[in-house]
Parts: C-alpha cells; structure tokens; sequence
C-alpha cells in the first residue's frame, strides 16, 4: 500500500509541476511531446524578445505583427498532429 | 501603413454594424497614439516616427465598406491609396533603427571620425552619415566689405524683446546695421563710425554704449552723449560691459571701473588698479535681478592668471582671488550664470577651455575642469540658447555649452569655421547667432538641441546589409531584400497585369465604349507609380529576393554605379581585395546565391562574381563568376589571397584568369560560417551556433588548421579582431564577449602531424567528428547589452589613440566599450557601479547585476551608463556615495566626463 502511496504521490507532484511549468518532462515524454514544447518555447521567446522579432521580421521582410501572428499559429502545432497511440 | 477608420454602430449594448473607411496611410507603426490637442503620433516600427496634426476627420467621399453588405467567399472590398489627405506632417523624429551595419573614418578630413551606418528595412531604408555635433541653419549670409574683426547685437531698449542693431567692427571703422525686414546700414545710431570697436552694449533702461580704443561713448536716449576720453596717449586694450557697468583696462594694465547710477549717469570710481601684468581678457556678469551690480570682474593676465577683482562700493577693485592657469588666456573669457551657481569660462590660448567656480560669497575659484577643444585659441562668446545663457567657444571648431533639460551639454557645431559670433534674436529667428567667417555676415540657428549626433540621410531602394569603404572617400554597399520584386520583374508583372485587365475585358463583352474605358485605365494603372518609401513595395511572396550592389560617395549620397542582380539572386557579402598574384589592381568580391530559402535554409546555386576595381573606387568592371556549394556567407582577406565560407566550410581562393581558383579548404565548423577575421597566420571564423573557432593557416604544407575554440554555444552575429590573440564577439541574444587565448596556446604541434592533419590535439579532432579543440579560449569580459548586436568595430572616434569598441544594434543603439588604463580607475569605476546598483533606479524593477548577467554572467565590465546616473541622484545621495569613495560629488562628476571625452562625446 505504501508504495501505492508513493507512486501516487510522484505522479500528482509532476502534474503539479507540469502545470506551473509548462513543459517540464518525464521518464515516459516521447519525442513529439519534446519537441513540441521546444518549438512552443522557441516561438513564445521570439515573440517576447524585441530583438530577435526583429530579426526575422527584417529576414523575412514583414511587419513585425504579421511574423507574431505566424508565429502564434505555429505555437497550435509546431511538430503536426500527436503520433498515434501504438496499442501495447 | 494603411490607416483606417471604423465607425461601429450601436443599438444599446450591441454592435449593429461595422463602417470601414480607408483614412490615409502612414508608415507601418508599432504603436500610435492620438492626442487631445488633435495630434497623431506615429511611433514607425523600422525608421523615423512622425507626427501627424489630424486636418480632417475623414468625413469625405471615400468609399465605405459596410459589414451589412455581403460579400462572396474570396471577394473583397478595394480601395485606392492616395497621398496624405486628412493628415498633415508636422514633425518626424530620427531614428536608426534597425542598423545593419556600420563603419567608422573620417572621410570628410573633419577633426573626428564620422559614422556611417546602413538603417531602415525596405524601401525606407537610407545610408545614414552620423556626426558628432549639432545641426545648424544657415539662415542668411551676406558679405561685408573689407575684414570685419568683430560683431555684437544690441537692443536699444532693455525690455526690447528682439536685437535692433548688428554693429561690425572692422579694422579702422565700424558699421551697424539694422534688423529688420531686410539688414540695412543705419548712420544715426550714436555709435560712432570711424573707429574699431572693442566692444558695445546696452546700458541701463535705454542708453547704449560703446567701449573703442581712444574712450568710452555713453549714447543717451535722447541721443545725447557723454564721452570719456583715455587719458593721454594711452589707449584701452580690453573691456568688459554688463546692463550697468563698464571695466577697461588700460595699455599697460591700469584698471578703470565706471557704474551707472539711479538717473542714469555712467560714473568713473576714483580709484584705478595698477595690474602687475597686462590684461590679456576680462568678463562682467549679468546684473543679478534685483541687484545693483555684478560683484566680481575677471580679469585674465598675461602671467597666466585670472583675478576675481571685487567690484563691491566697500572694496571697489581690491583683488578677491587667483587662479594660475595652465597657458595663456585668451582674448574673450567670459562669466556664465547657470542656475543659482557662477561658473567662469576661460578660454587658453593652446586651445582649452576651462571651467571654474566662482564663490558668490568670497569670490573664490575651485572646482576646475578643462577641455581640449582644438588647436587654436579658444574665444569665448556669450549667447542664448532655450532663453538661458549659453557660451560658445570658437577654436579650430565651435563648440557650445549650454543647458538644456537640467543637462550641460558641450557639443561642437557641424559647420565650417567661424572668427567672432554673438547671440541674435529677431521676429525670424528667434534664438540664433550671428557670426564672422572670412568676410561674410552670417546669421545661424540652432536646431535639435540635446542630440548628440546629427544625421545626415541617403535613401537606398532595398534593406542594405553590408558596407565598405574605400579611402578616396566612395564607398561599395550591398541591399538585399527577401520578398521583393527587382525593378525590371515589377514592370513585367505590372504589364502583366495590364494585359490581363484587357483581355479580361475583352472576355466580357464586346461593347466598344467599355473596351476603350478599359485601355485607359491600363494605361493608368501602367504609369501609376506610388513612392514606394510611402505606400510600401508590393510583395511577390516567400523565396523571391531582389538585390543591388551600389557604388556611391557616401558624404554626398551621390551614387556612382548600381548593379541589379536578378530575380531571386542574393548578394550576402563583400570583400575588397588585391592578390599577390596582381598587387597593382583591387578586386570585388561578391557572394551572391540563387533561390534560397530561409528556413529550412537551403540555396538553389551559388556564385562569387568578381569585379574589377576601376579607378579610385569609381567603377566596377566585371571579370568573372565562380560557381560553389553553398551560400558565401563571410569574406575576408587573407595574405595576398581571400579566404571565403562556403556554407559550413572555409576555403582559401585566389584569383585566376577565367574564375577564382579554390587553394585550401577545412571543414572544421560545424553548422554554418558567419564571420572570418584574419590576423597574420591567424584566421578567427564564427559559427552561427557555436561560436569562434581559431585556426593556423600552415603555408607548408598549405592547411588550415582549427588549434582552438570555444567552450560555450554562442550565436554570433559579429566578429571585431582586438589583437592576435582576442576577438570581441557579439551575438543574436545580446551579449558582448571579449575571448582571449590562454597565454600558453600552441598553435602548432610540430611533432603531431596526424593522418588526418589536424594540429594538438588530433585524438579529439579526428576530421571534425567529435568538433572540437582541446585548446578553450576563456571568456575575459561579459555584458548583456540588451539588444541583438550588428556591428562591432575597433575604432577610434576623437583625434588620438585612444581606440574604443564601437557596437550597433538592431534597435538603433550606438554604444561603446571603453578600456580602462589602470587599476584605480577599474576600482573606482567598480565600486560606484555597485553603489549604483543598490540604489535601484531601474524604472521596472529589474536587478541590474541579474539583468547584465542575462545569459553569461557579467565578467569584467562595468556598466558606464549606469554609472553615469550618479550625476541624476540628489545632491544627499550623491554626497553620500562619493564620501564613501573618498571623494567629493564633483570630482565624480569630472572624473565620469573625462573618461568619456577621452574616447568619445
């Protein structure tokens, strides 16, 4: 029972985590969850920088909230859809 | 930049309907901002902002869109761009941002380096030639006959609100002029026209006064006129005039002192000074406002000293205080009032200006501080700048100190020299001066008071990335631009589109009024041509680019040649060169790619085109095109050759008669090359992700050898070779990095040749597979500057060696870093940086030492903008930081501005 207890425990601690730190892992993260966090973070950073905005709205050579907004839908899904659940 | 305006229709709480209506269109903002007073101001996204008075509220005939009208799916409302209707420009405020690039020299011969940035995106981009100094106006210029030697502005009244005479003194005459509509020769002013004058004022309420060798003339309202003469054969060397005194010195230094009194009447005191030496210059303040006299008179010797001389009626002429001075003074000292504090101005004749404070009280002289500003004599005018009094010092430049919101600002003027000057105020100019240069009358006005550099602006037609500057004054720039049209596929698509209106028209029907209304509005539509600076580029879509390299003169924007590339083709880097193998000619190398696409990055071709240098830079001739891999990002010249990246390889090519002939190659970097900078063997390359590698070019056996490298990922986007053994480094995030070889770094195993020949170190760097050098370079200075950084240069910005590092950023900032030269300094600089930082003046609550350690944690550099706010704090504050220094608050002060000054403004 005690282990049942522990177990139990471990997982509401990372759903805790999970939900003040967007992104934080776990043993069982696959590889579309990473990534899909990567790119998430990557694009919120881009956007939140002023500098780095503006240097892919000059690259690119669009207005600075048409790159926000591109990079907002790309936030939605950055990797594709999830993979399919492989039945075990 | 399509402003509109929506007018949204209510029924109580809900939105019935939503009116649209094109308003005018402005360049694209960040953000706007409407004021009550009928203002818009624009705050643009990449250039200048503006601001825009609201003419009219957009109540015409311009079509409105309605939501209640229907529209298809894939259908849409049109409407037609126009210039400005219901708004008119009323101010535009410079801004550079982004800065591409930018290089430092003084190409106009000037006394200080001049800047020349490339900014903007886009159409709007421009060449932008920055200088240190303020803008100034020519207003009017006249010429004078003979050599005027001196000018003074004089109102006939005290409460007089503008200048009613220009008086010219020339070598044996004077002229006044009047100011009026037009500048006129006035003969019955009182002043007398037959002698040089040394100087005339206003006195009192409504006399005048005029101070000429042989004596002093008082010219009384009712033009009568007093006049003293000097006394036997001696003659008056200097003088000094405020509203109610008069001090001359006599031809061997004898004092005179004359007051004005309650009717009117200028009195000689009784007394003279016998000076122990001859007066060289003297200085009367302005009466203070509800006092009788200024107290003190300055009086500059010639045994390189100034006397306060007290002009109190209880110690009338008893001297008050000394000051020995460094060098002579200089014809022209003056006093300044500046805010409650008396500060004296002394010109020296090696071209210093010193500045000292004069107790109001005992007259004493302390708190000195000099400033070199150039190598003639320094002459000291008095003039008037945002209603206070301000001084101009005149040395091989102008300079002008003055105050301007609660700030002293020392700042020299951008304009030719000048000989002699006055403040001049009248109905067209009302805070202006008028000065003497070689003959000529000239009347100036200040403009942009505060800014510390003046910009003059060029537009280019795309984003330029990329300038090099040749000595003879030209200059070789790169635009490129993604998502553009190059000027001959806009007119084909514009004809295109012409041709399918017609034939959509013939399509339609065949009714021959129509057919006819339809060819003239392609003919319209074909000759339109909306500036694109204003209304934007159209935009062809993702992958297309447009690009340009140009050749022009960049002190007059003058363009000498322009190279269109074609459609899709992408110049990315530039490199002047001359080969060993043809010294007497210079080569232009461009690194030029097809079809590339930006993320995933890959490019469809890609060329180096080389060109001849004609001339001093006047033309480039073609010569040939070299097909390689991938896209050349970096170049740089390298021992008689040029070293060239070619993608993530960096290649060693010379010049051959049909193409570059490719010598030497290394793989070592493992993404993408940015930056190559060489230094005798050494040659420094940037990866984008993996900072700076440092390799050893082996003539030998003729390879490039990778012998050291960094320990810590850094996205460099600029490279600046301090010595051969440091690079600064800047980076995409923000950061400034100083990376310096530890001293006992081999270059070269001589024993260790290697199968794979790779220098120390061969086990880890076996062909590049594990990408790395067991040599690290460390780290020695780290700053998170805040902005992503685009530029970095070793330079030196005022006469002298003092070399500085110079950075741009993509925001539009211009900073420098600075070398401290010994290690009381770095501790003194140190120690108010942390007085600084617990004083926790950030406006948004950061923590400074958090947020300059952003990334790496800040490394031997002291913040000096921080420091520089010591001069913000309250005077208790300030006290009680500098006692802990063991200093006073103005010897901070002074020590902050001289470090500044010595390598910068």
């Amino acid at each position: 029972i005690s282990v049942m207890g522990e177990r139990f425990n471990v997982h509401t601690q990372l759903e805790h985590l999970q939900a003040k730190y967007v992104g934080t892992g776990h043993a069982d993260t696959n590889k579309w969850e990473w990534l899909t966090n990567q790119h998430r973070d990557t694009c919120a950073s881009v956007q939140g920088h002023p500098d780095l905005l503006n240097m892919i709205a000059i690259a690119e050579n669009e207005s600075r909230a048409r790159v926000r907004f591109n990079l907002m839908e790309k936030m939605l899904q950055p990797c594709g859809p999830p993979p399919e659940k492989t039945e075990v | 930049g399509d402003v509109f305006k929506l007018t949204l229709e209510t029924d109580e709480d809900l939105v019935t309907e939503i009116r649209l209506k094109y308003f005018d269109t402005v360049p694209v903002a960040a953000s706007m901002c409407v004021l009550r007073t009928g203002f818009l101001f624009v705050a643009s996204e990449f250039g200048n902002h503006y601001l825009y008075q609201i003419a009219h509220l957009g109540d015409d005939d311009e079509p409105t869109f309605s939501s209640a009208i229907p529209l298809d799916q894939g259908d849409t409302f049109y409407f037609a761009p126009r210039p400005l209707r219901n708004l008119v420009m009323v101010d535009e405020l410079d801004s550079l941002c982004p800065v591409m690039d930018c290089q430092v020299a003084d190409l106009a011969r000037e006394d200080s380096a001049q800047l020349f940035t490339l900014c903007g995106r886009g159409p709007r981009s421009s060449l932008r030639v920055l200088r240190h100094g303020l803008e100034i106006s020519e207003m009017a210029v006249s010429d004078l006959p003979g050599s005027p030697n001196a000018v003074w502005t004089v109102k006939r009244f005290s409460d007089e609100e503008f200048d009613s005479y220009i008086v010219v003194s020339f070598v044996n005459a004077t002229l006044v002029l009047s100011i009026g509509e037009t500048v006129e020769e006035v003969t019955d002013s009182g002043f007398l026209g037959t002698t040089p004058t040394l100087q005339c004022g206003q006195l009192g309420a409504d006399a005048l006064v005029q101070v000429y060798p042989d004596g002093i003339r008082h010219i009384r309202a009712d033009k009568r006129i007093n006049e003293w003469r000097a006394p036997g054969k001696r003659i008056i060397a200097r003088c000094a005039v405020n509203q109610r005194q008069v001090a001359i010195a006599l031809a061997g230094g004898e004092l005179v002192y004359f007051e004005m009194d309650a009717a009117g009447q200028l009195n000689e005191y009784t007394e003279r000074k016998d000076m122990s030496a001859d007066v060289v210059c003297m200085a009367l303040g302005r009466v203070p406002p509800g006092e009788q006299r200024c107290r003190f008179l300055a009086v500059g010797l010639s045994d390189n000293t100034v006397r306060i001389v007290s002009l109190d009626p209880a110690d009338c002429l008893a001297p008050l205080s000394l000051q020995a001075l460094p060098a002579p003074p200089d014809g022209g000292g003056d006093v300044g009032w500046s805010a409650g504090t008396h500060y004296l101005n002394i010109g020296l004749q090696n071209g210093v200006l010193l500045r000292a404070l004069i107790d109001p009280v005992t007259g004493d002289l302390s708190d000195t501080r000099t400033r070199y500003l150039g190598s003639r004599p320094v002459k000291l005018f008095r003039v008037f700048v945002q209603g206070s009094e301000a001084v101009l010092a005149i040395s091989s430049r102008s300079w002008l100190y003055y105050t301007y919101q609660s700030r002293f600002h020392l700042t020299p003027l951008s304009y030719g020299s000048l000989e002699f000057a006055s403040g001049f105020s009248s109905e067209q100019c009302l805070e202006g001066i008028v000065a003497i240069s070689a003959s000529t009358l000239r009347i100036l006005s200040l403009e942009k008071l505060g800014t510390v550099f003046n910009q003059v602006t060029f537009p280019l037609q795309y984003t330029p990335r990329r300038l090099l500057l040749h000595e003879s004054g030209q200059a070789v720039l790169i635009e490129t631009e993604h998502n553009a049209f190059t000027e001959d596929s806009k007119q084909q698509k514009k004809r295109q589109i012409a041709q399918e209106m017609l034939e959509q028209a013939g399509a339609d029907g065949d009714r021959s009024g129509d057919a006819q209304l339809v060819r003239e509005m392609a003919a319209a539509f074909l000759s339109e041509n909306l500036p694109e600076p204003v209304f934007g580029a159209p935009k062809p879509g993702a992958g297309m680019w447009a690009s340009v390299i140009r050749v022009m003169r960049p002190l007059t924007g003058q363009t000498a040649q322009i190279i269109r590339l074609q459609q899709n083709e992408a110049a990315l880097s530039i490199c002047l060169c001359r080969f060993a193998c043809n010294p007497m000619e210079s080569y232009l190398l461009v690194g030029i790619v097809k079809d590339m696409t930006l993320a995933p990055r890959s490019v469809g071709g890609a060329v180096l085109r080389t060109y001849r240098v004609v001339g001093a830079l006047e033309r480039l001739d073609f010569l040939h095109e070299t097909a390689v891999e991938d896209a050349p990002q970096a170049m740089c010249p390298f021992q008689g050759r040029v070293l060239v990246s070619v993608g993530r390889v960096l290649r060693i090519y010379d010049l051959g008669k049909q193409k570059m002939l490719r010598k030497c190659e290394t793989k070592a970097l493992p993404n993408y090359i940015v930056s190559v900078a060489a230094f005798g063997d050494r040659v420094v390359a940037a990866d984008v992700q993996e900072s700076v590698f440092w390799m050893r070019y082996r003539a030998s056996d003729n390879q490039l050898l990778v012998f050291a490298d960094d320990s810590l990922p850094r996205w460099v986007t600029c490279l600046a070779m301090l010595d051969q053994f440091s690079v600064a480094v800047g980076d995409k995030f923000g950061n400034i990095s100083v990376l310096r070889l530890p001293p006992d770094a081999v270059e070269d195993d001589a024993d260790d040749v290697g199968d794979l020949g790779s220098a120390r170190g061969s086990l880890f760097d076996r062909g590049g597979l594990l990408g790395s050098s067991s040599q690290k370079c460390v780290a020695e200075c780290t700053f998170h500057v805040g902005e992503a950084l685009s530029s970095l240069r070793k330079t030196s910005l005022v006469p002298g060696e003092n070399d500085c590092l110079l950075y741009t950023t993509i925001s539009g900032s211009v900073g420098i870093a600075l070398p401290l030269a010994s290690k009381e300094e770095h501790d003194l600089f140190q120690h108010l940086e942390l007085h600084l930082r617990s004083q926790h003046l950030s406006l948004l609550g950061r923590d400074h030492l958090q947020f300059r350690s952003m990334y790496f944690p800040n490394r031997r550099v002291i913040d000096g903008d921080l420091c520089e706010m010591f001069n913000n704090l309250e005077p208790a504050r300030q006290k009680e930081i500098a006692q802990e220094l063991d200093r006073t608050p103005s010897e901070l002060s002074k020590k902050l501005e001289d470090i500044r000054t010595r390598f910068a403004f």
